[in-house]
């Protein structure tokens, strides 16, 4: 059989395969997650926003996608590599195929190939550039292209993945006999807190964390105002996950160090990292990052461990806080920080992800810390 | 939090004799347990009844006590030791449950030893199934309907809210003994009634049937402060009905969405917590309902199981290691991952391949039981198999299965409606459903119907039906058979890729051969020419995000290889696959040894094994791990990258020995024995003329190549013969021979005599006294491992019959025939490393029966018998060193006493006869030691669950030419105060001489029969010995009560004098403990 597809990195590396999903071309970092379950919602995550995923674990599709395990409102990857792709899912909340679902949202996969290669080269050489192409099938040229994409760093991701409008949120959690509950339905709690969530490219599960803690959410663009925000009067402020590097969005920064002081924060991932530089504080580019659903992180109040859902490039230097924020949760992996609290002031944020989807719920109690935290500033 | 120092000695349990349910992976988690705390600086003191194991060779523990596995011998060795802990959680439910029982009577609260890692409490909650399905409510959880009867009339009054069908389990039995499904109001008493009595607390649950759902399984872990983490999850292809041990079982789960599986992992941390168990591995069983996902659960083990032994095999992850390290206080956060080595234990491992685990049944060993599959465990052995896809995974597992099988053969649609069979064969889970599977998809049924017939999943299905779309295109490829055509150009003429392809799927060279009429050499030399070869892959838990240490690899077909050969000298050890009836733990020990061995020379040790339970296949035993199929395609694939210096073939049983010629013929250089030998000793003809040449003895005997041949050659040496098929283990088919008539009967239904498939016949010594020898030879020096002598006499299976080492009755004359006898065969055969001799002891003169130049079944108990590790030095002997290197020059006569016993899994296959004969039956061992034979033997009946009854009622129906010898024996017990009871010819036998005795009715007699006497619990020990199909159906029924009933049993006059000497032995004193450190002077502080 002949490839139908190729997967090119920028550092000459050349993988055929056939392709799945949507026909065409797609550019991003290359990056890898561990996570054996949950690919809608990896497909689904704004974060990865100018990435492509490759899955770890061999044998994807196998449940098909359904209209529930969506994390925002459309695949936001920009490519998709498997190992081995299954057209007929066998689940019983299955609607339709993964590949068909790649095409109607465009994204082009390729499978067939020797994945855990390809992981040992992004562990090994660090995240790159990559080029699947299902037309181009020339190699040369696609390193070329590969090559000549640009790097995450610098570039704004986050206005390509925000909301356009404010929006209002009443979503909380999913149960396997009725679907996902509602506020006000008599279901998830009726809200108590007022809470302005930053789009940065947010995962639909951190604002129905955020119901089911009981807020009443609002989400608001990217680009927001942190004085149109403050207007709203809310108890707190969310600043969310979103793709890319967080130098890139220092309007973001600004509008959150307006923030500080103010009402109380949380941060999750991007949110968390831009909290880092609003507090004055730098950010660096980890080798490959954190892609996955098994990452040990430790409490360093309570030294409990959890086992956290990760999807980050970035990661705050915390030296360069000086003193202005303490570590609260540590990376046992490789030590780095998963966690801020500021000295003084009512906010705090983690760099994976609580809210996991996919992933392990072990640190759901942080959106529980929010609304504690919120309640105490209330007085 | 750091380990504890106020512990200092550890007391372990082991699990006792291999059974059904409870195999060598309890030698794996001991083993680990013994390692992890000794490591840590306490003092281990182990308990197992089983000499086969590599956790009770001294080096593992401080304390040894080879020693029955009842609680009257462990509060001795808790007096004499004084441990400050037990941890009842490594020996699986054997441990578990003795230690319940220490906790319960009282006994660990009087030495002040404190359970660790599961307190009573959760232990009790987890395993009592009212206190367990108490907790599940109040977390929340969902169960299957049930209830719990203790009687008949509860058992009724339940069915009327549950209806059927249902799933009877009795309480507390291994491996769900006892248990059954009902479908019907006929089979409920009769099952319920059944239950009551093999559960040891006379309880049975009575359930909802959630047959037909999805099972599924999470391994979970916690410590000290809290921190729970799920090692791995394993979805069962086969649907809940068929026992979790008999069901196919597939890491991770493959079939469930994030939300789904997370509400399972939350689930389990909430069930772990609930329970309480403080710290280790628990297993959790859930079950999904296929159309709602309704998820409720079904059992928790809060021990090490079989499946944490799959797990850690899976994921590289050692589970039992672990959890001993945390219960004595570490935390997860704390303990490295050996693998990745910069990370934490405290994470979940991720795996990028897929693992399949398929069990081995041996339904053929017992033609009187249906192969049905049901709640109730059958298989004996498993096989695990990873690749980089489900397909390529199954298919290796097909062919590392050991059943000549080398992939999805035909089940040959002989049958007139080929598809209706198939149907039946679907509906009814059975060992060979795979196949079934496979024939009817090949016969074009749909994958709907598939699923309705049997609830595998689809997705399993359409994983097959790609196999067999690739099958088809490869016979199409093939084309119309063309005979001009070569083998090479058959392969070479296949499209592009589609080679690749099919190994990619996991095909193997063999089928493809079958597929293309061309033979396994054929495809194997156009693949490699192809350069079509596999590349290999490590187990690293991390799915490649960290760079990993140990080299654990398995095989698939893609672009990057990570094996890194060393340019050391490298030994591969081939070990013996999955457990099977005839060849088990023994050869693992072996295998374990040989590697312990030449990791000291400063070779490379490599093991290549596929048994996901064993000590062979923890990646810290050798220095290289493949976790491969035993076929002549994957070792010589493997041999191909790494270019070691030898293999050694002779030490995992039949398996890599069928595999020495071949390999040697490849080009393979074998170390030790020259596989020419293992042809002499094994063809038998080259056999006799070996024989002849150094006037050795043995029984008149012939090679029949046909029917009427056989018929001649037992005419010409006098029945009653031995018969059996040339080239087996575990004396399979093998039958002892009365009559013509029985003779013709053997030959059309046992075996398919032919040219290539010769039937052996041998004169049957009568009364003769079988010997077994275990040898060293370096192909200069012969040393004598050990004597033993067998307590039952020739006809029994030597794996079946118990022994005694040193010989208890040969005269120093006969010892010394046979010393001078081994040597001459070692030498004449050039011997290097171990070999096997069986001979025949009949008026003072020896016959030679077998020689088998390898290791054999009782290599470990010789070794710990006489405190010298055989199978280390043989390995070590095979890699170049002498005998007198090693200082290994002179036999070793123990002053004690060691017995061997066989222990039999009659009483999971209802209806089989209990009596032994040349087949082996036994799954494995225990082993009794003390300074007398009496005690010694009466030890290894208690391990062996014979409990011998100091006093009592004893039955007595023996055959005529028994009858003399039953005297003394029946003297003895009314000396020691037993009444005897006996049928009509044995009563009026006794009688005559003058002893007290009831007689007492066969069954065809009428009630009262002796078997209402058994079932009313009026008879404590049981001596029956039978000839002749008749009277063997006639008292079939008595030795199935005793087994039944739990009354000890003899089926030979032999065995039961040997334990009537035990039983007055007992009478005299107080059964004593002893460490084995002690009988080999090693003993210190």
């Amino acid at each position: 059989m002949k490839p139908t597809a190729l997967l090119a990195l920028a550092d000459g590396t050349v993988f055929e395969g056939s392709a799945f999903g949507a026909q065409g071309e797609a550019v991003g970092e290359i990056v890898f997650n561990t996570s054996l379950t949950g690919y809608q919602e990896i497909l689904t995550d704004p974060s990865y926003k100018g990435q492509i995923v490759t899955m770890t674990y061999p044998e994807i599709g196998n449940v098909g996608v359904n209209t529930e395990d969506v994390e925002s409102r459309q695949p936001f990857v920009e490519g998709f590599v498997v190992k081995e792709y299954w057209e007929r899912p066998s689940n019983w909340r299955a609607q339709k195929s993964l590949a068909a679902y790649m095409r109607e949202h465009g994204i082009v996969g390729i499978q067939g190939i020797d994945t855990r290669a390809l992981v040992r080269r992004i562990r090994d050489g660090g995240a790159q550039q990559g080029v699947i192409s299902t037309h181009d099938l020339d190699a040369k040229r696609l390193v070329e292209k590969a090559q000549a994409a640009p790097s995450l760093v610098g570039r704004d991701l986050v206005k390509e993945v925000t909301c356009r409008e404010p929006y209002d949120w009443s979503q909380g959690y999913w149960e396997l006999e009725s679907g996902y509950r509602q506020q006000g339905a008599g279901h998830a709690p009726e809200p108590h807190f007022s809470v302005v969530a930053y789009d940065f490219g947010v995962k639909f599960n951190i604002l129905r964390h955020l119901v089911e803690a009981g807020c009443r959410v609002r989400v608001v663009p990217a680009s927001t105002p942190a004085a149109e925000v403050l207007r709203l009067k809310p108890d707190g402020v969310f600043l969310s996950n979103g793709p890319g590097d967080p130098d890139a969005v220092p309007y973001a920064r600004d509008n959150t160090a307006a923030l500080v002081g103010k009402v109380p924060l949380f941060g999750i991932c991007l949110g968390h990292q831009i909290l880092g530089l609003a507090l004055g504080g730098q950010t660096y580019k980890l080798k490959f990052g954190h892609h996955g659903g098994n990452q040990p992180v430790m409490d360093l109040v309570t030294r409990k461990v959890e086992i956290t859902a990760q999807n980050h490039g970035f990661c705050v230097d915390v030296d360069s806080l000086q003193e202005r924020a303490e570590v609260t949760h540590l990376n046992l992996n490789d030590r780095t920080v998963e966690g801020l609290r500021h000295t003084q002031e009512p906010l705090f944020s983690v760099q994976y992800h609580p809210e996991s989807s996919p992933g392990p719920h072990d640190a759901d109690y942080l959106f529980r810390r929010f609304t504690a935290l919120m309640e105490q500033c209330r007085g | 939090m750091p380990k504890r120092t106020d512990l200092h000695s550890i007391l372990l349990i082991g699990s006792g004799p291999i059974v059904i349910g409870q195999a060598c992976e309890f030698d794996y988690s001991g083993t680990q347990a013994c390692k992890a705390l000794k490591e840590e600086g306490y003092r281990v003191i182990l308990v197992n009844s089983n000499p086969a194991t590599i956790m009770t060779d001294p080096d593992f523990a401080d304390r040894t006590y080879i020693e029955p596995l009842t609680r009257p011998v462990l509060e001795k060795i808790i007096e004499r030791e004084r441990p400050d802990a037990l941890l009842p959680t490594i020996g699986g439910q054997t441990g578990l449950n003795l230690a319940i029982d220490l906790a319960e009577g009282g006994i660990l609260d009087r030495y002040d030893v404190e359970l660790i890692g599961a307190k009573l409490p959760a232990i009790k909650k987890a395993e009592d199934r009212n206190l367990f399905k108490a907790a599940m409510e109040r977390i929340g959880l969902d169960l299957p309907r049930s209830g719990y009867i203790h009687s008949l009339e509860e058992a009724y009054a339940l069915r009327e809210t549950l209806g059927l069908p249902l799933i009877i389990r009795p309480s507390r039995t291994l491996g769900g003994a006892g248990g059954g499904i009902v479908q019907t109001s006929q089979e409920f008493q009769a099952i319920v009634e059944w239950g009551l009595q093999a559960s040891p607390t006379h309880e049975v649950l009575v359930e909802e049937s959630i047959a037909g759902w999805k099972e599924f399984e999470l391994e979970v872990m916690r410590d000290t402060q809290d921190n729970v983490v799920i090692i791995c999850s394993i979805e069962n292809f086969d649907p809940l009905g068929v026992h979790t041990g008999d069901s196919i079982t597939v890491a991770p789960a493959q079939t469930l969405t994030d939300k789904e599986y997370q509400l399972m992992r939350d689930a389990a941390l909430r069930i772990i917590r609930e329970i309480g168990v403080d710290t280790g591995g628990s297993n959790i069983q859930f079950a999904v309902h296929p159309e709602t996902g309704r998820l409720v659960v079904i059992e928790m083990n809060p021990r090490v199981s079989r499946s944490s032994a799959l797990a850690s095999k899976a994921t590289g992850f050692p589970i039992a290691k672990i959890a001993a390290k945390l219960a004595v206080g570490y935390t997860l956060d704390e303990i490295p991952n050996d693998i990745t080595r910069e990370t934490p234990a405290s994470f979940e491992p991720t795996i990028d391949y897929v693992v399949v685990k398929v069990p081995r049944f041996t339904f053929d060993k017992f033609p009187q039981t249906r192969d049905l599959l049901g709640p109730q465990m059958k298989s004996v052995g498993e096989a695990m198999s990873i690749g980089r896809t489900f397909k390529e995974a199954l298919q290796k597992a097909l062919r590392s299965l050991e059943i000549d099988s080398y992939g999805f053969e035909s089940t040959n649609g002989s049958v007139e409606t080929p598809l209706d069979a198939i149907r039946a064969s679907l509906q009814t889970p059975n060992a060979h459903r795979l196949w079934f599977v496979a024939e009817a998809l090949r016969l074009g049924m749909s994958v709907d119907e598939l699923y309705q017939l049997s609830k595998i999943d689809p997705w399993f299905l359409d994983n097959i039906v790609q196999i067999m779309e690739c099958e088809k295109e490869i016979q199409r490829a093939r084309g119309p058979q063309e005979a001009a055509a070569q083998p090479a150009e058959v392969v070479a003429a296949l499209p592009p890729g589609l080679l690749r392809r099919a190994k990619q799927m996991g095909f193997s060279d063999v089928h493809l051969g079958r597929l293309l009429g061309v033979s396994e050499g054929d495809v194997r030399a156009e693949r490699e020419r192809l350069d079509v070869i596999p590349v290999y892959k490590t187990v690293d838990t991390c799915a490649a995000e960290f760079v990993a240490h140990t080299p654990y690899l398995y095989s698939t077909y893609e672009g990057e290889d990570e094996s890194q050969p060393t340019d050391r000298k490298k030994v591969i050890i081939l070990g013996g696959g999955p457990n099977r009836i005839g060849q088990g733990i023994e050869f693992d020990y072996c295998c374990v040894h040989a590697a312990f061995a030449l990791k000291e020379d400063g070779f490379e040790a490599i093991m290549v094994n596929c048994n996901p339970e064993t000590v062979s296949t923890d990646y810290d035993t050798s220095d290289k791990l493949y976790f491969e199929p035993l076929t002549l395609e994957d070792v010589l694939s493997i041999v191909r990258r790494e270019q070691p210096y030898g293999v050694i073939v002779q030490f995992g049983g039949q398996t890599p020995l069928k595999l020495a010629v071949p390999l040697e013929r490849a080009g393979v250089p074998i170390l030790g024995t020259p596989p020419d030998a293992i042809d002499r000793a094994e063809d038998r003809e080259r056999f006799k003329l070996l024989l002849e040449r150094l006037g050795l003895r043995q029984p008149a005997n012939g090679t029949a190549r046909s029917v009427e041949e056989a018929v001649a050659i037992a005419q010409d040496i006098a029945y009653p013969v031995l018969v059996r098929p040339s080239y087996v283990l575990g004396g399979r088919a093998m039958e002892l021979v009365y009559d013509e008539a029985s003779l013709r009967r053997y030959m059309r239904e046992a075996v398919s005599v032919s040219a290539e498939r010769p039937v052996l016949i041998d004169k049957f010594l009568d009364d003769a006294t079988e010997v077994d020898v275990d040898a060293l030879s370096d192909g200069q020096r012969v040393v004598v491992g050990g004597i033993m002598e067998h307590i039952e006499l020739a006809g029994v299976h030597s794996g079946d019959s118990a022994c005694s080492l040193p010989p208890r009755s040969l005269s120093t004359a006969v010892q010394n025939e046979i010393r001078r006898q081994t040597t001459l065969l070692a030498q004449e055969l050039g011997v290097v490393g171990l070999m096997n001799i069986q001979f025949a002891v009949k008026d003072q003169q020896v016959f030679l029966i077998e020689v088998n130049p390898r290791a054999s079944r009782t290599v470990p108990f010789v070794s710990k018998s006489i405190g010298i590790p055989l199978a280390k030095i043989a390995a070590r002997v095979m890699a170049g060193k002498t005998l007198d290197e090693l200082g290994f020059t002179q036999e070793v006569i123990p002053d004690h006493v060691t017995v061997k016993e066989a222990v039999f899994p009659f009483i999971k296959f209802p209806g089989v006869d209990t009596i032994l004969g040349p087949e082996m039956k036994s799954t494995g061992e225990v082993m009794g030691v003390d300074q007398s034979f009496a005690m010694a033997f009466a030890k290894a009946q208690f391990a062996a669950g014979n409990t011998l009854p100091e006093t009592g009622k004893a039955f007595l129906s023996v055959r005529d030419r028994d009858k003399p010898a039953l005297l003394p024996i029946a003297r003895q017990l009314v000396e020691n105060d037993f009444s005897l009871v006996a049928t009509r010819g044995t009563c009026t036998f006794l009688q005559q001489h003058g002893l007290p005795v009831e007689m007492v009715n066969k069954v065809l007699e009428g009630s009262p029969h002796i078997v209402d006497a058994l079932q009313a619990g009026s008879i404590d020990l049981v001596i029956n010995t039978t000839e002749g199909v008749q009277s063997i159906q006639d008292s079939f029924s008595i030795r199935r009560s005793a087994l039944e009933c739990q009354v000890p049993y003899f089926t030979t006059v032999a065995g039961a004098g040997a334990a009537v000497e035990g039983i007055a032995r007992l009478k005299q004193g107080l059964l004593g403990v002893c460490p084995l450190q002690a009988y080999h002077g090693e003993e210190h502080g």
